[in-house]
């Protein structure tokens, strides 16, 4: 470098071996890529076009069904997950028969026959060592997750008699706690055979009641005279009513919202409610023809699943009016129970001819393991859909669904009805005093008042 | 009539019925007294009553506020304070202060207020949910299950905590971990390895860096710049340098004799021996090849003779025998060259930077002043750029820097316009707005959001295969071909408004037969305007005549010729053009001034197929823009989507591409994230407080609370990012 005369100075080409050197056999080889904009035109054209392929394949590969859990002998009233276990699903049967099923190997593990007639909730201890049953001879079972030894009998752990029939079942989320209902809401100890205390407001029967799973000691029920009762467990009191056109069958808790839960009414909607802000609904969906039965929130609380007695379930997303999905065979009749199990993938139903069917939550999604390049693949055109979903052809084709012609029918009938509706509102208001007949959001229509 | 006399039957105590019961009391009571005063003993003397009352004491005290409150402080009044009475008074006084209690609430009553208050106290503690909620729906990404478990072993320190040394040896050697201060329980680093991670930090490094970087740049630059000197062939150009050192040496020889007597003493030995050396060098003896070429060239030239005597001349001064003299005399002869300390010969990087030869001054300049001045010239050129030459040698390394940065921006400008100014990113343009558009029209910003509609078209038909879907969307296509005009254009309904007022656009379609130049040649008529009801004569006349005046004024502007101008460039425009693939020197010779034959130019002229013909061809007046492609349009968005607020946005979002081809390995994956993430076979529970804490939600490693986070060591924490795939 000084300038030493003598000697000569070679240049040598040097490469970082990091560049072009694999770190194991299994990497890919690395292609140096040139990025320039200029050399790869036609970008929105083409990825217009990967985005209608993609959304075509879509539905090619839609087929939600995955299997049939049959061997109930009466229609499958109640289902309840297991909250340890994702292969394990309980089921209770209209003739008083519980089942466990395996979901790996789609068959049924355990039977028992736990009460005389319907077999009205199920629901399993958070730990998932036993598990509740309701019935129709007005007692509540606690029995054993595991069956009992060879040649051993199926005994309950306990039996409660209670004086009425109790109509539904649900399991504090982190205590030894359950709470029934039927004629009031009891919440029970385990240990004792009499409830801590009973919650009532009014007189009717009450057809379902669910834990809050965030903030555990609130509780939700839907009585038969219309209205949704919310519960504090702590202060043993009932904190508001809110009654609606209709009656509401279940209720469901968002486990990531603490105080949003929804509701599946009788008048073929779904209502989100803000447990703050009881006045108007967050969300009425609407989508299905006949009464919803049940409701079930996915894990992830972005979307929840409804049973109807149309035959069909729907996907909502929570934030949506109208479903992105809806599901229906034709062997399936009135769908009463379903739910959403917790790794967020499947979807169970349980309907009234016997049996327990296993739909993916994800219609086209491929199962099993995915190769990194295959979900990078995936995740491109999911956001390739997401992008493009406002063009028309796109949109018509990621929105087609097939319905039996009976849901079809009952839908453009309905929606021909809601039309007059509308329309004879409209005209009333038109040739009424300004002011006189006020315009009513569909959110506030169908409520009828909120007792404090 | 029956009523009213029940009425009376029912309340038979009149005025005069009182006063009479009033009396007979009265008397029966004066009859009492009779009876008792009979008996002989002096009663005490009863207070006269003299009004009627309803209410009489058995005492017959007088009741004069009968319906009245008793007031307490009236009774206690009467009670002195002596008497024996004053405890009760004092326990009156109390009850007086303590007010009565209120009635009880109903039942219904009270548990509504129980109810109130434990729903406001329940919503309360609902609503600390809030801010997760929001976070949660606002996220660009969730992973689930929200509780992440650490994979994999545990850390050893983890196994560490729980372990306690028991045997003397073990807790001979934990004595020795803590004298070194060797973390034990939570270890990551000891605090000298900590204190090494703190004393360079990732900035210092940098700067560390870039300073070394620069040094060595600016070493670099002095040596090539000293190479390319000394490189130089131009004896003149060493002369030059030769002298400015030798009066630079002088000069600092002169400061030094001021300062430092002594050393100026031996550094003018140092000269004096250096001249030695010179004159016993034979170096201006006038024999070298230099000198031998000028001797034969001085018979010819004048500058080389001229330079054959100066060289002489020096040769004389040179071999001079200098006598001694005293010191004051030294100055005038210093002016030679060799008179030199061999220190100037040292390299002197310093000195170079604003060498007036290096900066390329044109030579001729010193060739004029050449040979006579030869001393003299380079003095004066020097003189005013030594002043300079420490103001320079500071600034340069400034300047270098300065004019690198200059020319890193010219670069980085080059780079980011290189991609707008390519012509190909015009043509990109079109496609894009082929697709990104918004059909809308002028003026449209923000539709009117109407109800959500269904987000699912449910049919009967089954669609199972590809061609089945493909065939769903065209059949939107054949739709859209079978009318493609739905309704008129705006730009029609625009064109009728502009026809001149409403009874010409009515005529229009009937006219559209008629040949349009003879219609436009024939006298205008008079246009009655039906809006407004004619009836007086003068009015017309009026209208008529403000016709005239308007046709006076607009009489030098032919309108109809322009519009039909424009109409025509507009067809022209519209028409397929005629593509030309002529290729000179294909096929035949080439070269300036040579055409292709005529035969190659017409068979390499692709005539463009004739279009549809245009709509408005048979509407004279009338110019339909067919800019809108039907096709196109059943691939276009129609209105502005949901979460946009402008087209703009929209056609903004669409242009962005997401594709690898476009993008980067990393930037791909940021853009392709899916918003929810779950893992295949792990339950996700319900969201608990321990999950929205802000603590948990960065995955924490052990230890990591020892030491905090700061934002220096957060970056040197940062995983390489992995060999992308």
């Amino acid at each position: 470098r000084r300038g030493g005369g003598g000697r000569m100075r070679v240049k040598v080409l040097s490469r970082n071996p990091d560049d072009y050197i694999r770190e194991t056999k299994q990497d890919l080889q690395r292609v140096p890529r040139n990025y320039d904009p200029a050399l790869h035109p036609f970008e929105v054209p083409r990825e217009y076009m990967r985005a209608l392929n993609a959304t075509k394949l879509e539905r090619v590969f839609a087929k939600p069904f995955l299997a049939s859990l049959d061997g109930h002998r009466d229609g499958v009233n109640c289902m309840a997950k297991h909250p340890q276990s994702l292969s394990t699903v309980l089921s209770g049967a209209c003739d008083g028969e519980v089942k466990i099923w395996n979901l790996t190997k789609r068959e049924c593990i355990r039977t028992l026959q736990a009460h005389e007639g319907f077999v009205r909730g199920i629901c399993a201890r958070f730990c998932g060592t036993s598990f509740f049953t309701v019935g129709d001879d007005k007692t509540v079972k606690h029995w054993k997750m595991d069956g009992p030894g060879y040649g051993g009998e199926e005994e309950p752990l306990h039996t409660i008699l209670g004086k009425t029939v109790y109509t539904g079942i649900d399991h504090h989320w982190k205590e030894a706690v359950f709470a029934t209902c039927g004629h009031q809401v009891d919440i029970w100890d385990e240990q004792r055979t009499s409830p801590i205390c009973s919650l009532t407001w009014g007189v009717d029967s009450i057809s379902s009641v669910k834990f809050n799973p965030i903030e555990t000691y609130l509780l939700g029920s839907c009585a038969s005279d219309r209205n949704i009762v919310l519960y504090d467990m702590r202060q043993s009191t009932p904190l508001k009513k809110v009654i609606l056109d209709m009656r509401t069958n279940t209720l469901c808790w968002n486990p990531m919202e603490a105080f949003i839960f929804t509701s599946a009414n009788e008048d073929h909607n779904l209502y989100t409610f803000d447990m703050r802000f009881l006045e108007s609904p967050v969300m009425v969906h609407i989508d299905h023809v006949s009464a919803v039965l049940d409701v079930d929130y996915s894990p992830t609380g972005k979307e929840f699943v409804s049973a109807s007695f149309d035959k069909s379930i729907r996907i909502f997303p929570v934030d949506k009016g109208h479903s992105r999905e809806v599901y229906h065979t034709k062997r399936m009749q009135h769908v009463i129970t379903v739910k959403w199990t917790s790794d967020n993938k499947y979807i169970l139903c349980g309907s009234d001819e016997m049996n327990i069917r296993l739909w993916k939550a994800n219609a086209s999604e491929k199962l099993g393991v995915l190769v990194p390049r295959e979900r990078a693949a995936l995740n491109y055109n999911q956001k390739l859909k997401e992008k493009f979903q406002h063009h028309p052809q796109i949109k018509r084709i990621a929105r087609h669904r097939h319905l039996p012609k009976a849901i079809y029918s009952q839908a453009k009938e309905l929606r021909i009805m809601r039309e007059a509706r509308r329309r004879k509102e409209l005209n009333r208001r038109k040739h009424s005093k300004p002011g006189s007949s006020p315009f009513v959001s569909e959110k506030k229509k169908h409520i009828v008042a909120v007792v404090k | 009539m029956a009523e009213e006399d029940l009425f009376r039957s029912d309340h038979p105590v009149s005025a005069s019925e009182d006063e009479e019961d009033g009396n007979e009391e009265r008397r029966h009571r004066q009859l009492l007294e009779a009876v008792s005063s009979l008996a002989g003993r002096k009663r005490r003397k009863l207070a006269e009553r003299t009004e009627a009352s309803v209410q009489v004491s058995e005492f017959n005290l007088s009741c004069e506020g009968a319906g009245e409150k008793l007031v307490l402080p009236e009774l206690l009044g009467s009670i002195r304070a002596s008497s024996s009475l004053g405890i009760v008074k004092k326990q009156l006084n109390r009850v007086k202060q303590k007010k009565s209690v209120e009635l009880p609430l109903s039942k219904e009553e009270s548990e509504r207020v129980v109810r109130e208050a434990a729903y406001n106290k329940t919503s309360k503690a609902v609503a600390k949910w809030e801010q997760v909620v929001l976070q949660n729906r606002r996220a660009e990404q969730l992973v689930f299950p929200l509780k992440q478990e650490q994979m994999g072993a545990a850390p050893i320190e983890e196994v560490l905590t729980g372990w306690k040394a028991r045997t003397p040896l073990e807790q001979e050697i934990f004595s020795l971990l803590h004298k070194t201060q060797q973390p034990v329980t939570d270890p990551l680093l000891t605090p000298l390895e900590e204190a090494s991670l703190r004393a360079m930090s990732l900035e210092e490094a940098q700067l560390r860096r870039a300073e070394l970087q620069k040094a060595r740049a600016l070493q670099s630059y002095y040596e090539a710049k000293a190479r390319r000197e000394k490189k130089i062939k131009s004896k003149k150009y060493h002369r030059v340098l030769q002298k400015g050192r030798s009066r630079k040496a002088l000069k600092e020889f002169e400061v030094l004799r001021k300062l430092d007597p002594e050393a100026a003493l031996t550094k003018l030995e140092e000269m004096e021996r250096s001249r030695i050396e010179e004159r016993m060098s034979l170096k201006h003896q006038n024999k070298g090849k230099w000198a031998r070429s000028r001797a034969i060239m001085a018979k010819y030239d004048l500058e080389a003779r001229k330079a054959m005597q100066e060289q002489l001349a020096r040769n004389k001064e040179l071999t001079q025998k200098v006598p001694v003299e005293p010191e004051g005399e030294e100055e005038g002869d210093m002016g030679g060259e060799g008179l030199l300390p061999d220190s100037i010969n040292e390299v002197q990087p310093s000195t170079d930077g604003a060498n007036p030869w290096m900066l390329g001054k044109p030579s001729s300049e010193a060739k004029d002043s050449g040979t006579q001045e030869d001393t003299k010239e380079p003095r004066e050129s020097a003189a005013p750029e030594d002043s300079g030459n420490e103001g320079e040698e500071v600034s340069e390394e400034e300047i270098l820097l300065q004019d690198f940065e200059q020319r890193r921006c010219t670069r980085q400008q080059a780079g980011s316009l290189e991609p707008e100014s390519a012509g190909e990113a015009e043509e990109a343009h079109t496609f894009v707005e082929l697709l990104s558009n918004v059909q809308m029209g002028p003026g449209v910003e923000q539709p009117a959001r109407g109800p959500e509609g269904p987000l699912l078209s449910e049919q009967l038909g089954r669609r199972r295969t590809l061609e089945e879907i493909d065939a769903l969307g065209q059949e939107e296509g054949a739709e859209e071909q079978e009318q493609p005009w739905p309704t008129r254009t705006l730009q029609e309904s625009e064109e009728d408004g502009n026809a001149g007022g409403g009874c010409t656009a009515r005529k229009a379609p009937k006219q559209k037969m008629i040949n349009l130049q003879a219609v436009l040649a024939g006298e205008s008529h008079a246009i009655q305007c039906p809006a407004q009801p004619v009836s007086v004569q003068d009015e017309e006349e009026e209208a008529a005549d403000q016709r005239l005046v308007i046709k006076e004024a607009f009489a030098g502007d032919d309108v109809i010729a322009d519009f039909l101008r424009e109409k025509h460039k507009v067809e022209q425009a519209g028409k397929p053009q005629a593509v030309d693939l002529v290729l000179p020197g294909w096929g035949e010779w080439g070269g300036t001034g040579l055409r292709p034959s005529a035969r190659k130019r017409k068979r390499f002229l692709i005539k463009p197929v004739p279009g549809p013909p245009r709509r408005d061809q048979h509407l004279p007046h009338v110019i339909i823009s067919q800019q809108r492609n039907v096709l196109a349009a059943a691939h276009q968005v129609n209105e502005v989507p949901f979460p946009f607020d402008r087209h703009q946005q929209f056609e903004r979002s669409i242009r962005a591409p997401l594709g690898p081809t476009w993008n980067t390995q990393r930037a791909f994956q940021k853009l392709t994230a899916p918003r929810i993430l779950t893992q295949p076979g792990h339950i996700i529970q319900p969201i608990s407080a321990e999950d929205a804490s802000p603590q948990s939600t960065m995955p924490t490693r052990g230890g990591s609370a020892a030491l905090p986070p700061t934002p220096q060591r957060s970056r040197h924490h940062q995983p390489h990012p992995k060999k992308a795939r």
